[in-house]
């Protein structure tokens, strides 16, 4: 029971996922992973694309995500992202067009260094779990 | 008087009519509960977003340098209005609401001698203020064709600004919409969004001291631009889920106004047919008498 915290995710459309059990959860912040557990110090950061990973009573799930925020403070995370998949739902198919329009992307002569950046770890990420 | 023909005609097409407005009424209230939804569904992310705003700027050591789009670009010359409305009509004073409201704070600005730009969102709000504001217009978006309002939509007119913004082509930047209150009641709304309002910045804010990763002035400058989409995107979902509404309200009232017509000329009619019965009924008599 003192292991868990809350866990919310939302999108701009909807919140996107709400839980209560949650032990542990692996985000894919700017400047590296970051592992959250309970009692965390209250942290707020940004996201680059690349998984995270929700480790609750109920098992283990893993996301696909784009950019987003996270805030973290008297043991409440909360995720705001504009896009967010779950990796299981993501077949091959639609893989291969994310990777294709960041590949597009990159082509862009005017993309600033700290874009191109996000969007080779975007491919980069694609990549392996293609 | 009109004749009896007549005011069947008329009787027939005002059924007519009320059919289509029950049917428009109809449609409405579906849709209306689905950008209901929508609307209250939106709103975490966005209060969210502010909160985490909220927390960021307290916690800014350098407050001289922070970043223009938290602070204003120090004049109040150039003023930027972004107008969104529907691109259907028939929705009672939805529309009508927000160009008054848009227009009585131009007409403000005009007289403080303040330069004045317009970006409209909604072809409705455009033809309205076409008419008067011509040249002021500097942008004109339309999303007929997106079914729903999505988060695309509102990202591109956020790019829109930002870009503008950027070029410095404006110091303080006002959304109009209408706030979703009810299915009767749609509140006007003027929100600044570029500088952010110190009322907004200022608000109950915790004194935790947070770790921030990288520092405060990079996540502040990757937050604001995306605070601009999230809140024009709060504000088109309040905007939908008040056309709706307004249009529900409107339909209705213009079904039950057709109600009142019918009966108001089937009793006409009704009278007229029974004057047309007597006065054959006398014509006939006094006949007989006369004979």
């Amino acid at each position: 029971m003192s292991e868990e915290f809350k866990l919310e995710i939302v999108n701009p459309e909807k919140s996107f996922l709400s839980k209560e059990d949650v032990t542990e959860v692996v985000v894919p912040a700017f400047e590296g992973e970051i592992g959250i557990l309970k009692d965390h110090i209250s942290i707020i950061s940004f996201l680059k694309p690349g998984a995270i990973k929700i480790i609750s009573k109920s098992g283990e799930e893993n996301y696909y995500v784009e950019d987003g925020i996270i805030e973290f403070k008297n043991n409440n995370l909360s995720i705001l992202t504009s896009f967010i998949s779950n990796i299981k739902d993501m077949d091959k198919k639609k893989v291969d067009e994310l990777l294709k329009n960041a590949e597009e992307f990159t082509q862009n002569a005017e993309i600033t260094d700290q874009n191109k950046f996000l969007v080779d770890q975007k491919i980069d990420f694609l990549k392996r779990i293609n | 008087m009109a004749s009896l023909d007549d005011l069947k005609k008329r009787i027939v097409s005002v059924k007519s009519t009320q059919k289509i407005t029950k049917a428009m009424k109809m449609v409405a209230a579906a849709k209306l509960k689905r950008a209901q939804e929508n609307a209250e569904k939106g709103r975490p992310y966005s209060e969210k977003m502010n909160n985490i705003i909220i927390n960021l700027s307290n916690g800014i050591s350098d407050k001289e340098n922070a970043p223009k789009l938290l602070l204003g670009t120090g004049e109040e010359k150039v003023y930027l209005c972004v107008v969104i409305t529907s691109d259907r009509g028939l929705c009672g004073g939805f529309n009508t609401n927000i160009i008054k409201k848009a227009k009585a704070y131009f007409e403000e600005l005009y007289n403080q001698g303040k330069t004045l730009k317009i970006i409209t969102v909604g072809s409705k709000g455009h033809d309205q203020l076409k008419r008067v504001f011509r040249d002021n217009i500097i942008e004109n978006l339309s999303f007929k064709d997106s079914k729903n309002t999505n988060y695309f939509d509102a990202e591109k007119v956020g790019k829109l600004i930002l870009d503008k913004f950027e070029k410095k082509e404006f110091d303080i930047c006002t959304i109009f919409y209408n706030k979703f209150k009810n299915v009767i009641t749609q509140i006007p709304q003027a929100q600044q969004i570029i500088p952010l309002k110190a009322s907004e910045v200022d608000g109950n804010s915790s004194e935790d001291n947070y770790e921030f990763e990288p520092d405060e002035d990079e996540i502040l400058n990757n937050l604001l631009p995306k605070n601009i989409s999230t809140q024009i995107f709060k504000a088109m979902l309040e905007n939908s889920a008040s056309e709706q509404g307004s249009r529900m309200s409107a339909m209705d009232n213009a079904t039950r106004n057709a109600g009142e017509m019918v009966d108001k000329l089937t009793i006409e009619y009704n009278r007229s047919r029974q004057a047309a019965i007597t006065k054959e009924l006398i014509e006939i008599i006094s006949g007989a008498e006369s004979l």
